[in-house]
């Protein structure tokens, strides 16, 4: 056993900061959409490019800024704590729609003060039609427009509603060569322009705005240095004004200069963290490899005794609280995908640099304590393993992930670096990944992943093979036959290939439609100058300007369509148990089970309208009665109730991915290839191709919610498994074996990433041992070639779930007494008494 | 007889159960054998005593307990965590009941998992003839044994079976097994004093090559198992020992042997 290294004292300012962020509900502020728009009817005309350097230069000049109580890291996009801007160049209508309920919605609600909402209904207007939400929907297909937009098959909303972000940029650069550096290359390469050549004009626009994006920074630095000046001037507190005055002196020298402490490599990161985030609105502006580019500084200040382990630990931990200080408003569905205020900043520790040589070192551990004493969402920490990671670093990885934060996340080296070379990245290249978001891989500062460019539910083809493509009165898909005449299972399931590889090459038109309408409305020169080869090719990374350029969709619900598939190919075609016809009634009456209450509520509303539009008037009791029926399915009849409980035990029957079982396995590996495989052949308009993600984030709830019942026996409206996972409740064999199902899958082919999410119980790693085991059972699923794994650790509260809805707990693990066994599988007496005994040890 | 191909060796068992982190060393799978010499009031697996199949029911569903298998229709079940079992140190363990009841599935099990690279556990009562111990103990890697008391007719009156033989047989598996831990259940009214316990932990700490003592608290389950195989609980109620309890008794043996001493496993 190792002892658990840089178990570090935390300062007490770090819980004032937190209480200090959290203490209201976040706000949303009018001044970014103010300024902007000022700037753009004073550039109209002017080439897009210069435009935009123009609006981030008015905007850094004058947006209100901040210092808050007891930061040591400055820097806020918002007066309030938590507060966001908003970005009209990409779209407000949503948000003008929302005014009244943006508050109080389910997901992520935001404040809005009435004054803002006037200030934003004076500028909004100007944005008629100027967007690139606008632009990207006049170069869809009409077609691919309407099933974007009313089919639930696929989502790009995502980047179709706002900024793309989703990059990791050169932040050693900043802070090693300072600003100042960019400028004079951007200067040099216009020097070495010629006249005559062909791109000449719009190589210099992007340079110049290049430039004075740089000096916008500089300049916004240096207002936050004054502003400390003054804050020290009037400050009695002779501690916190030598703290102003050390933050005035860094931040008239950082970004602008190369940074001389650690001190100021941490507040310069920090400028550049929160600037691209206020240059666009994207999210999953990623730190990357943050342990390797902080290094050199706290290393030589360590060793010239100018820092202390506590000194370094407490700056770190002022920067993942400021990693909590951005956040971003979306539109109510977009909110329901991306729940949690989450902007997926991901910040990656250890792994092996491109000389394939492991480069864990002081601060790898030193984040990971930074997680332990801030525990907030962000940023969301990854760590890099391979067979060289030191056993130490996993330990104290373990020793969070018993905290229940959910973090770090685990990768493989040895799968990601194989499977992006398989991309085209070079084998340095590919050593020195980092993760974007959520769990996307990329070649640090040089990459365009655009990753997250959309959701695909792949349950949705499936229905379409139901109703011969059909969608709510509308032939949308290819007709592939009436399923009730098909003859065999192979039938069927290219049926299903056909259906899935059509709605493929629509998501991928969508997606180029909005990335077309990033290049031209919203090229962002900052965010470019900070990413290879941006400067040398004198275009934007909106225009291809990034050294490698990708387009990563991702799929989910491969669970649910290896186990349908199996269903159908089981009971309907090979033991003929279950009828084509009475399955397609069983989906159609969702087994005879009712809908959800937030469904038949919905249903309700509906079905009033309907009757109003008729004339008829609805009373009370009808609403009620009406309600009531969706909810408990009053329209199926008994005996047909009762033959589709039949059918859905003869659907448990059925072998489920997830258990470990070779067969069943291998099929969920070809049902996986069947969106991976179709989706590489499409390109994008930045030179770049497709390739396949595997994770829902957190879409695979709403998106669920628009799905109707599947052969699997999932009901209507109910979530679709997350990430490569079993679908909920279906894997008993423990965790080994669920492992086991998922290491079968061709996980490298999705080289946009894959999520697996797993459950344990916090005995099962108490203690020392339990700390050990927890890291052989991740070395072994990575042997085995896992590709990303990341570990919920139960409470009580959820112990108390499982028992209430057992049939989503059916993998949890659980310490018994001299040995452990699944949860779900015990009797209610001894839940019990393992629930009571959480509660000892939780004391 | 064992059978002369290890492989073909049938066997009954009633669970196999994966990812056990929490008994002998690293990440393991336990093969619950069927069939025990004990007859313990306290046993949470009373499905496990009887050899013959049975039916228990459970949350109110009814099922078979025990199954006939052989060593070679087993050991792909076992295999599945190879990778767990290597990074872990981990391997097989062989539960029950107990394992010792069946010698020749045993032995045939045990030596197909070393030849396939897989260490092995034990947790016995030790309570079978010499013979068989000295079969099987040379293919085990880890010993739990279970001492559940040092009064003989005490032990007989809570447990069907005296204890004469199981100490002898103790005596000779630390002289002879390659790793060997001493466990005690830890039951209110049966053995929960400090001269119990300190009677166990002289007798285990005088053992040569004893490397542990873990005393494990008494737990109320499986109970409602009594009932789905139509029988009666004896021990209905006394509670388990307090974690108080449980550290003054840790405390006691430790005054008396010089052994490891923990609770739980």
């Amino acid at each position: 056993m190792s002892e658990l290294k840089f178990c570090i004292q935390k300062s007490p300012r770090i819980p004032q900061l937190v209480a200090d962020l959290y203490a209201n509900m976040p706000e949303i502020e009018a001044d970014r959409a103010e300024l902007i728009t000022e700037s753009y009817k004073e550039t109209e005309g002017l080439p897009i490019i210069k435009r935009r350097s123009a609006a981030f230069r008015h905007i850094l000049e004058n947006i209100p800024i901040i210092i808050r109580r007891g930061e040591l890291i400055v820097g806020s996009n918002s007066l309030a704590p938590r507060g966001c801007q908003t970005y009209p160049e990409y779209s407000y209508k949503w948000l003008e729609e929302e005014y009244d309920t943006v508050a109080t919605r389910e997901a992520d609600p935001f404040y809005i003060s009435p004054d803002t909402v006037r200030r934003l209904k004076a500028v909004y207007p100007y944005w008629e039609g100027k967007t690139t939400s606008d632009l990207a929907a006049a170069n869809m297909d009409p077609e691919v427009l309407d099933v974007f937009l009313h089919h639930g098959i696929f989502t790009v909303g995502n980047y179709f509603y706002n900024g793309v972000g989703h990059v990791n940029v050169n932040y050693k650069r900043v802070i090693d060569e300072g600003l100042e550096s960019i400028i004079a290359q951007c200067q040099e390469e216009l020097s070495k322009l010629r006249r005559g050549q062909g791109d000449y004009a719009s190589r210099r626009n992007f340079l110049e705005a290049v430039i004075e994006s740089c000096q916008a920074v500089i300049g916004y630095a240096r207002r936050y240095s004054n502003l400390a000046l003054q804050e020290a001037a009037d400050c009695t507190d002779s501690v916190r004004k030598a703290e102003l005055l050390k933050i005035a002196e860094a931040c008239d020298w950082v970004p602008a200069k190369p940074a001389r402490s650690f001190h100021e490599a941490c507040q310069s990161f920090w400028f550049i963290q929160q600037l691209l985030q206020l240059e666009s609105s994207g999210h999953s502006i990623s730190p990357g490899r943050f342990d390797q580019y902080m290094y050199p500084l706290f290393k030589s200040d360590l060793d010239e005794g100018k820092i202390t382990l506590e000194s370094a630990q407490e700056l770190l931990d002022c920067v993942w609280v400021k990693l909590n200080d951005l956040n971003k408003v979306r539109d109510a569905a977009s909110a329901e995908g991306f729940a949690g205020y989450s902007l997926f900043q991901n910040l990656i520790v250890g792994g092996q640099n491109e000389d394939g040589l492991d480069v864990t070192n002081e601060l790898s551990y030193m984040c990971m304590e930074a997680q332990l004493h801030v525990r907030l969402p962000m940023p969301s920490l990854s760590i890099r393993v391979w067979n060289m990671t030191p056993h130490s670093l996993l330990v104290k990885a373990a020793s969070v992930v018993r905290e229940g934060l959910g973090v770090p996340a685990f990768y493989n080296d040895e799968v990601i670096i194989p499977s992006m070379m398989s991309r085209g990245y070079t084998l340095e290249d590919a050593r020195n990944y980092c993760i974007i978001g959520c769990v996307e891989p990329q070649a640090c500062g040089k990459t365009d992943g655009w990753h997250d460019a959309a959701f695909f539910n792949m349950l949705r083809p499936l229905e379409m093979v139901f109703s011969n493509g059909m969608d709510k009165g509308h032939q949308i898909g290819p007709a592939t036959g009436d399923v009730l005449k098909m003859t065999s299972f192979q039938e069927f399931y290219d049926a299903y290939k056909k259906q899935e590889a059509f709605f493929i090459e629509m998501m991928a038109q969508a997606d180029n439609a909005v990335d077309v309408a990033h290049a031209v409305r919203c090229p962002l020169p900052f965010e470019s100058c900070l990413i290879d080869d941006c400067i040398a090719k004198g275009r934007s990374v909106q225009e291809g300007g990034a050294h490698y350029n990708f387009t990563g969709p991702q799929g989910f619900g491969i669970a649910n369509v290896a186990d349908s598939l199996a269903v159908i190919r089981e009971l309907v075609f090979d033991k003929k148990v279950v009828s084509m016809a009475e399955m397609v009634q069983a989906l159609k009456d969702n087994f005879g089970k009712g809908r959800t209450p937030k469904k038949s509520a919905e249903l309700t509303v509906q079905a009033v309208k309907a009757l109003d539009a008729q004339g008829v008037e609805v009373s009370e009791d009808t609403i009620k009665k009406l309600y009531t029926g969706f909810l408990n399915a009053v329209s199926v009849p008994e005996d047909k109730k009762k033959r589709y409980d039949e059918i859905l035990a003869l659907i448990a029957q059925v072998p489920k991915y997830g258990n470990d079982l070779y067969e069943v396995d291998m099929f969920a590996r070809e049902v996986g290839q069947t969106y991976t495989k179709p989706l590489l052949q499409h390109t994008n308009p930045r030179g770049g191709m497709f390739h396949a993600g595997l994770y829902p984030v957190s879409a695979n709830v709403p998106l669920g919610y628009d799905a109707g019942a599947t052969p699997d026996g999932r009901l209507a409206n109910t979530p679709i498994a997350d990430g490569v996972g079993p679908m909920a409740g279906r894997d008993t064999h423990g965790p080994t074996a669920t492992a086991n199902s998922v290491s079968r899958l061709d996980l490298g082919d999705a080289s946009n990433g894959t999520l697996l999410n797993q459950k344990f119980h916090p005995s099962a790693l108490a203690g020392d041992t339990g700390l050990e085991k927890f890291v052989a059972y991740l070395r072994a699923f990575f042997d085995e070639k896992g590709m990303h794994v990341q570990y919920n650790v139960v409470s009580r509260e959820t112990l108390l779930d499982a028992q209430k809805h057992p049939e989503n707990y059916k993998n949890l693990v659980v310490r018994v007494a001299g040995y452990s066994a699944l949860f779900t599988t015990l009797s209610r007496s001894l839940q019990d008494d393992i629930i009571s005994r959480t509660e000892q040890t939780t004391l | 007889m064992i059978n002369a191909n290890i492989y073909d060796q049938r066997g009954r068992i009633f669970d196999i159960q994966r990812y056990s982190i929490h008994d002998g060393p690293g990440i393991r799978t336990i093969v619950f054998l069927k069939g025990c010499f004990l007859r313990c009031r306290w046993c949470c697996n009373p499905e496990s005593q009887e050899f013959k199949v049975q039916e228990m029911t459970m949350n109110g569903s009814t099922k078979t307990v025990g199954q006939d298998i052989t060593v070679g229709e087993l050991l792909p079940e076992l295999e599945k965590d190879q990778m767990y079992y290597w990074r872990s140190g981990g391997g097989v363990t062989l539960s029950g009941g107990e394992a010792m009841a069946q010698p020749d599935f045993a032995e045939a099990l045990l030596r197909a998992c070393h030849e396939h690279g897989m260490n092995t556990a034990i947790e016995t009562t030790a309570c079978a003839n010499r013979e068989v111990v000295e079969r099987l103990v040379p293919h085990i890697d880890y010993v739990l044994m279970d001492i559940k008391h040092m009064d003989s007719a005490k032990h007989k009156a809570f447990t069907n079976q005296p204890n004469e033989k199981i100490l002898d047989n103790a005596r000779w598996i630390a002289g002879h097994a390659a790793s060997l831990t001493i466990r005690v259940p830890v039951v209110p009214t049966f053995n929960d004093t400090v001269s119990e316990i300190q009677a166990i932990a002289r007798f285990a700490g005088s053992l040569p090559g004893v490397k542990a003592l873990h005393l494990l608290p008494y737990h109320r389950l499986g109970q409602d198992k009594y009932t789905g195989l139509g029988r009666t609980y004896t021990l209905p109620s006394i509670l388990p020992p307090p974690p108080a309890h449980m550290a003054e008794l840790k405390a006691a043996a430790e005054a008396v042997c010089d052994l490891h001493v923990q609770i739980g496993g």
